[in-house]
């Protein structure tokens, strides 16, 4: 990652779109380009630092000894527990038979 | 109401001792709150729904409570209202996005119904930035919130909603969410006390997730004692969030009784550089004075990876948040477009009930996680941000607390930075080190600008450090009065 090799085409915007199932309108598009060179402009920064030697950090309960702990006892016992109602939560649905989540066509034939 | 009651200033302690006295009843109490909303929410709006029947049922509970002489719970009859990214029962969470708009949650988020549990009524849900994400409320797909103090500035974000209501009366404390600052910079911008609670101190059950390894429940109060109580009643170990702490919970509001004598503040030169408005440096500074005037031994230190905090920040949140915002599909709850397919459906879904700035988020998000990408964004910001811990961790064995401005500059006028979202991620430069850190903090009011606005004072503590910072932070606000 070096700062000139940043540039994010009008391509990548649609590929990443693409990928988080996004519809971006002509108007978008353009904008999102920008932006996103922008702030990856700023991100480029972090290569001024040298982290070979530095372990990646995504949680921080692995730089607090006590919490190693918790998270081996994290798991419950193995018992049949009453969940919500399956009538409450098919009611959030926007369309349902009542058991399943119902959803338009995914095989063309 | 028999005795009339200020309700910009009235504290938990207040309440529970008028509902005590039979000066009030929680039911009195709560209907002058509404009252108030009723009045005055159309020039700030605060509140996204209001839960008169769940709130008044408690209220009626209380109040036969203390008919009877029992005695009261920590929380009794005080109103709460709660950030719409929480989940609470019979009321929708929208998340202030179009994609949950109708959704109504069938559970109680964990802190939610630990406040009522200790006797708090529930107000109604709170304006924010869509999925908690902004630093002004102007992201909310229901509007912006106005800040109380001044009605045409921004109230912060994005738990802007969370402060503006304790502000402006409409609530005695509230629940806020921070993930970068999101609790914090509000508190500042609308001179209220915001805390930021260790990671894993308060369960995050029933909070909607942006960054999973980031996102904290923390309160919004007018004072520090009764930000102590809504922490105490809220922290702890909780089965359904595997990775909340069973740390002790000590008596947090305790702690806010020692006096700050001995204790070791330190100073960071890298939060007083470029960027920082004269009026809030010379208010930090001037507590800073009071601190050692207190018998506080004040210590400057270095945190030399803070300017790499925000571009850190910026790719391991959205990266969670590509991930998190993938389960808005319109498939189980929420918003669905129509379409003969699938993939058209979720597409035309996300498009039309995602905002501009959660878009750029996911996209940005999608793209540091993608194949070729991966080790130079995210895993290289994994490895800064274990560096900014260890500058935290190498402070805190030097000095007890650590103080700093909140916020580089007041609070700015609606409208005046929403078309550049660098310069608005660029103003979080005082909280996201803080929050990848995974440290406890907490903002307290230390003055006014000559423009009468807020100013806000930062404390940081190190992990579960919560009783020292609560205790420097009582300090700091008595030094106000």
């Amino acid at each position: 990652m070096s700062e000139n090799s940043i540039s994010v085409t009008l391509d990548d915007v649609r590929r990443v779109a693409e990928l988080a199932n996004l519809d971006l309108t002509a108007d978008e598009e353009p904008r999102m380009q920008r932006d996103l060179n922008n702030i990856l402009g700023h991100i480029a920064t972090l290569s001024e630092l040298n982290t070979a030697d530095v372990p990646p950090l995504a949680q921080v309960a692995e730089i607090l000894g006590d919490q190693v702990k918790a998270s081996a006892e994290a798991l419950r016992p193995d018992e049949v527990r009453a969940s919500l109602d399956r009538a409450v939560v098919m009611a959030e649905a926007p369309e349902t038979d009542g058991v399943f989540f119902k959803v338009p066509k995914v095989i063309e034939r | 109401m028999a005795v009339p009651m200020n309700l910009e200033t009235l504290t938990i302690d207040g309440v529970r001792d008028a509902i005590a006295a039979k000066t009030s009843t929680a039911t009195q109490i709560a209907q002058a709150h509404y009252d108030r909303i009723a009045a005055e929410d159309g020039k700030i709006h605060a509140y996204l729904a209001l839960s008169n029947e769940r709130a008044l049922a408690q209220a009626a509970k209380i109040d036969a409570l203390a008919a009877k002489g029992d005695p009261l719970p920590p929380l009794a009859g005080v109103p709460i209202a709660i950030k719409d990214v929480l989940t609470m029962k019979g009321s929708p969470a929208t998340a202030g996005s179009k994609i949950l708009e109708g959704y109504e949650p069938p559970y109680d988020c964990t802190a939610v119904a630990r406040l009522e549990a200790a006797g708090a009524v529930l107000m109604g849900k709170l304006n924010c930035d869509e999925f908690a994400m902004g630093s002004s409320n102007e992201n909310s797909a229901y509007g912006p919130v106005h800040n109380p103090r001044a009605l045409d500035r921004v109230p912060g974000g994005s738990s802007g909603g969370s402060a503006a209501a304790v502000a402006a009366g409409f609530a005695v404390g509230t629940l806020g969410t921070d993930t970068g600052g999101s609790i914090r910079q509000p508190a500042a911008f609308c001179g209220v006390v915001g805390m930021l609670p260790t990671y894993s101190r308060v369960s995050r059950y029933g909070l909607i997730a942006f960054a999973s390894s980031l996102d904290r429940i923390g309160p919004f109060t007018r004072t520090v004692r009764d930000t102590a109580t809504m922490l105490q009643v809220t922290a702890g170990y909780d089965p359904l969030d595997a990775t909340s702490s069973r740390h002790v919970v000590p008596d947090y509001v305790a702690a806010t009784k020692k006096p700050v004598a001995g204790l070791t503040i330190g100073v960071p030169d890298e939060y007083f550089g470029e960027g920082l408005e004269p009026e809030i440096r010379a208010a930090v500074e001037k507590t800073i004075e009071q601190l050692k005037e207190q018998g506080c031994t004040i210590k400057r230190i270095g945190l030399p990876h803070t300017r790499y905090a925000v571009p850190t920040y910026y790719v391991v949140a959205t990266a969670e948040a590509s991930a998190n915002l993938a389960r808005f599909d319109g498939v189980r709850y929420g918003l669905r477009a129509d379409d003969s397919t699938l993939s058209n459906m979720y597409r035309k879904t996300r498009d039309k009930g995602f905002g501009a700035e959660v878009k750029r988020r996911i996209l940005l998000g999608t793209y540091v996680l993608s194949a070729g990408y991966y080790d130079a964004y995210y895993r290289k910001a994994q490895q800064v941000r274990m560096l900014l811990a260890r500058d935290f961790m190498t402070a805190f064995a030097d000095v007890d607390a650590i103080v700093t401005p909140m916020t580089p500059t007041p609070p700015f006028k609606i409208g005046e930075k929403s078309d550049d979202p660098l310069a608005m991620y660029l103003a979080d430069i005082y909280t996201v080190a803080a929050s990848l850190a995974g440290i406890c903090g907490i903002s307290v009011p230390c003055g006014q600008t000559t423009d009468k606005l807020p100013i806000g004072v930062q404390i940081l503590g190190k992990h579960f450090g919560e009783e020292t910072i609560l205790q420097v932070a009582q300090a700091v606000e008595e030094g106000q009065q």
